[in-house]
């Protein structure tokens, strides 16, 4: 089984630690991973901000760069949602303008490779029990894409579940938006913040020690309400649980 | 060019070359309850009441007795009803009987204190009454003005279990009101207070063979 | 659409001060969370949900191509029914025609149902300037309509009210207008109906002329159709001697069996019954009964804008639920009236800048409003992909440049550059990071971000290097 990471820009620039436990996940589950260096970026801001054509020549750099893998496993929903939901319709959109662009053989090509980690976990590889350990009380924010746009459904929490010492509280409201948005958190930043605080104080509500999500987009917006407020909750990637062991307490 | 021939150029032009769009498909249920009368009467029952109607059951021989204990209860002087209202149903009572005519002026509908009328059809699922203007049930305005409604239906052939049952039953031409329960509204923070413009209390006689 | 709006600041500044009014904020969440958990119930009744879903959409999309077709088969039915058929291009030829209308019965007041397109056209506005008084009949729109204020919810018009707001406005205002509020009003919900009920008996009962819109017009049939819960509706439609509905020409529907699918779907996700309390359906005239004049006006009014735009179009299926309003994050916290428009919530948001163009700032900036989290979606009765519409008309907005585009499109089209370099995005993250100690907790232009939010902490090296060190 070949398997690449697509680390997503956010993650490879800000959040470097979310890659690696994604990583030695992977490999401590059996799984060879490569990391195709000439990633960079689906083009989610660019496309989900109004910028169809900017966005082209990411899709294309995509689909070379992750050709001829089995599977490609991204620690972001957001990211996979881009691929798998947007991808295909920026396809249509231009073969109506009358250009293929190479776009429809792409989108076709990616959207039933790509995998948000949960996914891979759960359905690829068919595990729940990777055999973690996270002594922690956590509550699940499940970011809107993951939820909505590929269906991650209970994957997540089951996995957590799955954690040895690890207590997870229920998140009330849960299947509301975080408020991040992408360019939405800086167009409309009083109502994103608005959105933010409000999350956050449902996941207080919980008292759990950790908000963990698995997308860091919505985790950055989170996390630096939680920071500015000196919260003692911290926001966390389920990767970096995953990836906890007794031997090895990741975090 | 007229409005209309503006309006329709715009129209196909903003169409014009856009992919075809088949009617639908119509894969969707016709009934959502199993076909069983005692069931569907039930079904009924419940979801009026669930809407704050006051649900009664009777036979044929009872309608006039119930009607009339139900007026004297509500300590009405004077009821109205539609011309082709069976004359047993107002039978057993004493009120001053107020027709239906076209020359009625609203304010003296107004000053009626209850209307009986029968019904086109029943639906179960949704707990609607319809009207639609038939000689047992009258002009539209009487079953609103006034603040009592009694509202009579036979059973079981006017109980059906589903909107698409009654789309199939009702005419269209014909003036259709549909009752779901008294009057309502979630204006107010969204909190359900039930009675407003139309009558605060809705009674329905349930009559079996 | 109507001038109400005109000058309306942008969405993120008029959303500011509502996020920012604690009591607003509360109404708005009761509310909507209220409503949202009951259509959640009254939508798991029905087995067939997504099968009637799509049904609607079909039906919507159908009619919607061949509108030419259908809007003249609506205008024969309601001629041979007894009704009179006239066509209005914009706001101020509906409202012309709706005045003259009037003004030939010799009336100088009206009643009204609730109508989203009447609004939307200012008729009441249009009429006051006519001597011809307007009266609103709907709880919630005699409420706006005495405090002198703007809808901000298409189901429920003062959401943004709460029960003690509304005693003082009825308390106030009553009086100038009708019969005044009765005295030792209380704030409960069931004392403030009958006031209302009341103060507009009067009204019904010497009413002449009524004006409404409709839910939905049957092609085939020559129908009307308004759902309703109060009533108010039922007067209107019954009580006066002459009847005029302004519709608009989306409303159409083309067959008699197609309301099945809207008689389920829309009472479950508009006020989350069944059955709303009452829907009249009506054809042309009755003899005896009723009415006897009716005048439909089929309004355009933008409409044959959205219909011209393949993704856009999609937003002329709405029946105007306000499911998406319900489910909205945004909407909860920004609250209606920061929509500028009579379509508050994530319908608005991509219906208005269609109906109205996006010149306007406050127009411009309504595809914006939207964290695309896709609740609207889910809910929605017709299945409009509002967040695809909303991409859609960002993308339009982009292209037509004005304030803070220009800038940005250099931006997206520089980022999209270094992207596509992934040696230059990797000398670029290297560079961020290694100076990373240097960087100001607050730096400039990050204004929006860390008002209220902190930066993350950067990392020592980007994930590539670490790839690069430890597997290769």
């Amino acid at each position: 089984m070949r398997v690449a990471l697509f680390v997503t820009c956010v993650n490879d620039a800000v959040y470097p630690a979310t890659g690696v436990a994604t990583v030695k996940l992977l490999e401590r589950l059996g799984v060879e991973v490569d990391f195709p260096a000439g990633q960079t970026c689906c083009g989610q801001p660019q496309f989900n901000t109004g910028y169809r054509h900017e966005t082209e020549v990411l899709v294309r750099r995509m689909g070379r760069v992750f050709e001829g893998y089995d599977h490609i496993v991204t620690p972001s929903g957001s990211c996979a949602a881009m691929v798998r939901d947007a991808y295909p319709r920026m396809a249509r959109r231009a073969a109506a303008e009358g250009r293929d662009a190479g776009l429809g053989a792409i989108a076709t090509s990616l959207a039933p490779r790509v995998y948000e980690l949960t996914e891979f976990l759960v359905d690829v590889l068919g595990v729940t029990d990777v055999g973690a350990y996270f002594p922690h009380t956590v509550t699940y924010h499940p970011s809107c894409h993951g939820l909505r746009l590929l269906g991650l459904g209970d994957r997540p929490r089951r996995l957590l579940q799955a954690v040895e010492g690890l207590d997870l509280r229920e998140l009330p409201g849960a299947e509301e938006c975080c408020g991040f948005g992408g360019t939405f958190a800086v167009k409309n930043p009083d109502v994103s913040t608005a959105m933010g605080a409000d999350k956050v104080r449902d996941a207080a509500a919980t008292g759990a020690e950790v908000l963990c999500g698995a997308d860091n987009s919505c985790l950055m917006h989170l996390g630096g309400i939680l920071h500015r407020q000196d919260a003692p909750m911290r926001a966390l990637h389920i990767a970096e649980i995953l990836l906890s062991t007794k031997a090895e307490p990741h975090v | 060019m007229s409005a209309r021939d503006r309006i329709l150029a715009r129209v196909r032009a903003a169409v014009d070359g856009a992919p075809e769009a088949p009617p639908a498909a119509r894969d969707y249920l016709t009934s959502h309850t199993p076909d069983d009368p005692a069931a569907l009467l039930d079904l009924l029952h419940e979801n009026l009441a669930d809407y704050r109607a006051l649900v009664h059951r009777t036979d044929p021989a009872g309608v006039g007795p119930l009607i009339g204990r139900l007026l004297g209860a509500r300590g009405s002087a004077s009821v109205l009803a539609p011309a082709g209202l069976p004359p047993e149903w107002l039978a057993h009572t004493t009120c001053v009987r107020v027709e239906d005519t076209p020359d009625a002026t609203a304010a003296e509908l107004d000053a009626v204190d209850s209307v009986v009328t029968g019904c086109a059809l029943a639906i179960a699922e949704t707990g609607t009454l319809v009207l639609d203007a038939g000689p047992d049930q009258g002009r539209r305005r009487i079953t609103l003005v006034p603040d009592h409604h009694i509202c009579v239906v036979r059973i079981p052939h006017q109980l059906v279990a589903s909107v698409p049952q009654a789309m199939l039953r009702l005419d269209p031409r014909r003036p259709l009101t549909w009752i779901s329960g008294p009057s309502a509204t979630s204006d107010i923070e969204l909190d359900r207070v039930e009675g407003v413009h139309g009558p605060r209390t809705l009674e329905v006689v349930l009559v079996g063979e | 659409m109507s001038g109400t709006f005109v000058g309306m600041p942008a969405f993120p500044k008029a959303a500011r001060d509502a996020v920012r009014d604690e009591t607003l904020r509360g109404n708005l969440r009761h509310a909507t969370h209220t409503i949202r958990d009951k259509r959640a119930t009254a939508v798991a009744e029905l087995a067939d949900w997504q099968e009637l879903r799509e049904a609607g959409r079909r039906i919507k999309d159908h009619t919607l191509r061949h509108l030419d077709r259908y809007l003249v088969q609506l205008e024969e039915s309601v001629t041979a029914a007894g009704g009179i058929v006239h066509w209005a291009a914009d706001a101020d030829e509906a409202n012309r025609i709706v005045g003259e209308l009037v003004k030939a019965t010799g009336e100088s007041e009206v009643v009204k149902v609730k109508s989203m397109a009447t609004q939307e056209i200012g008729l009441n506005e249009a009429l006051a300037a006519e001597g011809i008084h307007a009266y609103e009949t709907d709880l919630a729109e005699l409420i706006v309509q005495l405090g002198d204020d703007r809808p901000s919810h298409i189901l429920v018009p003062a959401i943004h009210r709460n029960r003690g707001e509304i005693r003082d406005i009825f308390r106030e205002k009553m009086a100038s207008w009708g019969r005044p509020a009765p005295d030792g009003l209380t704030e409960e919900p069931a004392d403030l109906a009958e006031a209302a009920r009341l103060h507009l008996r009067e009204k019904f009962l010497r009413a002449k002329v009524a004006i409404s819109g409709a839910n939905f017009m049957v092609a085939e049939t020559g129908t009307l159709v308004v759902f309703e819960s109060e009533g108010n509706g039922r007067m209107c439609l019954t009580l006066p001697e002459t009847l005029i509905s302004v519709v608009g020409i989306e409303k159409v529907v083309p067959t008699w069996q197609d309301l099945e699918v809207f008689l389920q779907t829309l009472p479950r996700s508009s006020t989350a019954e069944r059955m709303n309390p009452y829907t009249s359906m009506w054809t042309g005239t009755t003899d005896g009964d009723g009415p006897r004049t009716f005048h439909l006006v089929l309004l355009d009014n933008g409409r044959t804008d959205a219909l011209a735009d393949d993704i856009g179009r999609q937003a002329l299926r709405c029946i105007r639920c306000s499911a998406c309003l319900n489910v909205c994050p945004v909407y909860e916290r920004a609250g209606g009236h920061a929509y500028g428009s009579v379509y508050p919530g994530p319908i608005g948001a991509i219906l208005t800048p269609q109906l109205r163009g996006t010149t306007s700032e406050i127009d411009a900036s309504l595809p914006y409003a939207s964290s695309l989290c896709g609740a609207c979606y889910e809910v929605c009765p017709v299945a409009i992909d509002i967040p695809e519409v909303l991409v859609h008309l960002r993308e339009k907005v982009a292209e037509q440049g004005g304030p803070g585009h220009r800038l940005e499109k250099a931006a997206m089209k520089a980022a999209s550059w270094v992207m596509d370099h992934p040696a230059v995005m990797a000398a670029g993250e290297r560079a961020a990071l290694r100076t990373r100690a240097l960087h100001p907790k607050r730096p400039p232009g990050a204004g929006a971000w860390t008002e209220s939010r902190d930066l993350p902490e950067l990392p020592e090296e980007p994930f590539r290097d670490w790839w690069r060190k430890n597997r290769t």
